[in-house]
């Protein structure tokens, strides 16, 4: 009789300890394919999703947090500073950021301090200040401390150019259960493959978790000449060159007075 | 109206783009220099890469080049032979200068030397002029034929063996000086990515003694060849070439070089070398202001590419 309690109480606890995350993240794209053309001035990309609530939780959880990151092609960068030497300044100093996003946009529902807390943001690397931005150390790679002035200017820098961006209001519900993001790409958005990653969080603990992706490339004139730039660098040269004796032939044509 | 910049990969105003390539194109037919000094650093202010900026102002120079070349070739006052002279030294200088500048990147200071070149460059070449302009118009207020090819005028230059007459210009020198300046030319045009007119013009006015009437367009004529070779190198080493900014800049710069060249005929010489030399001061100014005052913000980023 004991042995038969012991299992029945084995039963009951593995019941209860089964994934809390039951949720299902369902999300889409308004566009998986943002083509820069000639006009191309920015655009913004909405992500439409639902929650499908725990079916066998007893009663719907509280309202859900939501974050979407986004995170464009990643690249190198150096991070300049400049001192005053013999009375000019110069760059004195520089660090190197490796493979980190060209574009970071961090979306959600309201500020992600509130979400969850410092140590579930850092783990889970969300918002600007726990995101990896890797720098090369001496002969290592590793990310540094928060306010290392150089993480904190980087990230200030690449925010005045709009491309990190953390955004506590770009996420917001339509009904308890269904939301839209708007991811906002501006004119100089690098283009490449963008990774969007969606978090659901409940009660201060993240509950699903989705993955979309868009792409961002150089369409038409554009994407010929980036091409063909690229790949024929010598006839582009050749071509260009040309270009530039026949503009100044034709209008000292043109223009001709004498 | 905007329109996207491929290899830049950035949007930008068509008719800003246009009207700086105007207005250098003027200042560039009515003295007869390329205008890359001007232009390279407008174009990095409005928040192009310097690098791309570069490339893609080599053609925008080479076409204000040649429609200048044209116009003063049909005036006859293009200097043939002293142009392929000057064209061996530059050459020489060029590939100098392109060995110079990969030995210097490795040190991580070419910002710094770049900035202070075109600082010391620019403010000498700009007082030179601007004195000797000044003088120039004092002797004439004076009364006194400003002649440059006064007997007592002749240098140790003038001294130095290997002579050869050049006809059109009608200067007899050694052919020394004239690839030595080709040389300085083309080292200094790699290293600061410009064609170097606005140093060219005054050495050969005031070195080879090269009469106003031919020195513009025998300088035109070394511009138009080295840029067009800058070109075609840039497109094959770093693909960094925008032919549409290029192309923005080229039908701006070439309607802006012929009414410059029409304003210079109608200008005396003394008084363009004047606006010339007040106008390179001012920009090597702005590269001396750059370099004093505290900046706005002391850190800034580069893009290193995706390797």
């Amino acid at each position: 009789m004991r042995r038969l309690l012991g299992i029945f109480a084995l039963i009951v606890v593995a019941c209860g300890a089964r994934p809390a995350a039951a949720e299902k993240l369902i999300v889409s794209l308004s566009n998986h394919r943002v083509q820069v053309t000639s006009s191309f001035t920015g655009e913004e990309i909405v992500l439409f999703g639902t929650v499908e609530p725990d079916a066998t939780a007893p009663k719907p959880r509280p309202p859900y947090d939501l974050v979407v990151t986004v995170t464009g092609p990643r690249e190198n960068f150096r991070t300049l500073r400049k001192q005053r030497v013999a009375g000019i300044w110069v760059n004195a100093d520089s660090r190197e950021f490796v493979k980190v996003p060209s574009y970071l946009a961090v979306l959600s529902n309201r500020p992600v301090a509130k979400i969850a807390n410092a140590e579930t943001l850092r783990r889970l690397q969300i918002g600007l200040d726990h995101f990896l931005l890797p720098q090369r150390i001496g002969a290592d790679i590793a990310d540094t401390v928060r306010t290392d002035p150089y993480r904190q200017a980087f990230v200030r820098l690449k925010s005045e150019q709009k491309l990190y961006a953390e955004q506590p209001t770009a996420v917001t519900y339509l009904s308890p259960t269904v939301f839209r993001a708007s991811i906002p790409l501006p004119a100089d958005v690098p283009t490449g493959a963008f990774a969007i990653d969606v978090k659901l969080f409940a009660d201060g603990a993240l509950v699903a978790r989705t993955n979309s992706a868009l792409e961002v490339i150089k369409a038409g004139l554009e994407q010929f000449v980036a091409n063909a730039a690229e790949d024929y660098g010598l006839l582009y040269g050749l071509a260009t060159a040309l270009f530039a004796v026949v503009i100044g032939w034709f209008s000292s044509v043109v223009f001709r007075r004498d | 109206v905007q329109i996207y910049l491929p290899i830049a990969n950035l949007p930008v105003d068509v008719f800003l783009i246009f009207g700086m390539g105007l207005a250098v194109g003027f200042i560039s037919g009515m003295f007869g220099i390329g205008g890359g000094f001007l232009l390279t650093p407008l174009l990095i202010f409005i928040g192009i890469s310097p690098a791309v900026v570069v490339a893609s102002v080599a053609p925008q120079i080479a076409a204000s080049s040649a429609t200048g070349f044209l116009v003063y070739w049909r005036r006859k006052s293009i200097d043939l032979a002293l142009g392929s002279m000057l064209l061996i030294g530059g050459g020489i200088g060029t590939f100098l200068g392109v060995t110079v500048f990969t030995v210097l990147r490795e040190f991580g200071q070419l910002d710094l030397l770049i900035s202070l070149s075109y600082l010391t460059l620019l403010s000498i070449v700009g007082t030179l002029l601007i004195t000797e302009s000044l003088q120039a118009m004092n002797r004439a207020r004076q009364g006194k034929r400003a002649d440059l090819r006064k007997a007592g005028a002749h240098t140790w230059l003038h001294g130095l063996p290997l002579k050869r007459r050049f006809r059109r210009s009608r200067i007899y020198v050694s052919l020394i000086p004239v690839w030595g300046i080709g040389i300085i030319i083309g080292f200094i045009g790699a290293i600061l990515g410009i064609g170097g007119g606005f140093i060219l013009v005054p050495m050969l006015i005031y070195l080879l003694r090269v009469p106003t009437a031919t020195v513009i367009g025998t300088s035109m004529m070394l511009t138009l060849v080295t840029m067009l070779a800058a070109t075609i190198m840039h497109a094959v080493a770093n693909h960094l070439v925008d032919v549409m900014l290029s192309g923005t800049l080229m039908i701006g710069g070439v309607i802006g070089a012929q009414f410059g060249a029409q304003a210079s005929q109608k200008m005396r010489g003394e008084r363009l070398r004047l606006l010339l030399g007040l106008l390179v001061l001012a920009v090597g100014m702005r590269f001396a202001w750059q370099l004093i005052v505290p900046p706005q913000d002391i850190f800034s980023i580069r893009h290193m590419g995706s390797s």
